[in-house]
């Protein structure tokens, strides 16, 4: 089975990813997307129907999980050691979230990612991030 | 001079209890992980219950980091909006009956939000606390653990910025 559909199959058993709809439609390289679509669950503030920054933190973190995963060094699993989300603004009632993640340097032990959230006005992101994952024996 | 008798402090409960609960109940998000809150005095504990749903690693298996991190983030606003709702429910400026129908108070904004994962999250129960280290009229930094079975054994801490609601958007 090729690394790809791999990836997708295993975001696919991933069960809080499954609960939040997202969708892994890139990867490889140490590069992934993730689209989440919109939903009433997702909603953090009732009187505007903006999600949860939550919600951007769950994209987000997938999404870094799995570049890390496509890196041509990266022996597998990982797991977050830290990671950091800035708000930039609020995402656009009944807009999809899509998360770009990049891991840009890999050693034995850590990986470091850098992520972007946008919505449909894809000049503006919604977050950006900025992690460490653990490579290989967590 | 004659003061007004004070309230029982039965109606007093009630009254900050029916306000926590409508704060809570009325993010969709919160709802959807499991996210309550207990009260004891002025001091809330986030409880995020355990499902299925919030498993992101089926081998382990263990919690989602981003669950991890919307529990912590969850915890620090309401802790944060706690500090400014608490005092006007006790005035008496906002009535839980009306935040219950739905007019609840502007929740504060995150700006950052940092996450240190300390050791998987198990399948099991969660707790959180947060503190408010500074709390200004425009931002608010906050710092949050949670915890499972040991609370000396936190599994997850955080800290971020907020952008705290303007003054006149109290609701209710």
């Amino acid at each position: 089975m090729d690394k790809v559909k791999f990836a997708q199959q295993f975001i696919a058993a991933i069960p809080h990813a499954r609960a939040l709809g997202m969708e892994l439609t890139e990867l490889g390289e140490g590069r992934a997307v993730i689209a989440m679509p919109y939903d009433e669950k997702l909603i953090g503030e009732p009187k505007t129907g903006v999600i949860s920054g939550g919600a951007v933190s769950a994209v987000m973190d997938t999404c870094c999980g799995a570049a890390v995963m496509s890196h041509p060094a990266a022996p597998g699993a990982t797991a977050t050691i830290d990671l950091r989300i800035d708000y930039m603004r609020a995402a656009n009632p009944g807009q999809t979230i899509v998360a770009t993640a990049t891991c840009y340097h890999i050693t034995r032990s850590v990986a470091f990612v850098r992520a972007t959230a946008v919505d449909d006005d894809t000049d503006r992101p919604v977050a950006a991030a900025t992690g460490a994952f653990t490579v290989g024996q967590s | 001079m004659a003061r007004p008798r004070p309230e029982p402090a039965q109606v007093v409960k009630q009254r900050r209890d029916a306000a926590l609960a409508a704060l809570v109940t009325g993010v969709p998000y919160a709802q959807f992980l499991g996210i309550g809150f207990d009260r004891r005095g002025d001091e809330l504990t986030g409880v995020l219950h355990f499902d299925d749903k919030l498993i992101g690693n089926p081998i382990l298996p263990a919690i989602h980091g981003g669950v991890t991190a919307a529990f912590l983030e969850m915890t620090a606003i309401i802790t944060l909006s706690w500090t400014f709702v608490l005092p006007a429910i006790d005035a008496r400026e906002i009535d839980p009956a009306r935040m219950q129908a739905g007019d609840l108070p502007r929740l504060p904004k995150t700006i950052d939000f940092t996450v240190n994962y300390l050791r998987p999250g198990l399948p099991r129960d969660a707790y959180a606390r947060a503190i408010v280290s500074r709390s200004g009229r425009r931002y608010a930094t906050v710092r949050v653990e949670a915890w499972q079975d040991h609370r000396d054994k936190p599994f997850a801490q955080a800290a971020g910025h907020f952008l705290m609601p303007p003054q006149d958007s109290k609701g209710g």
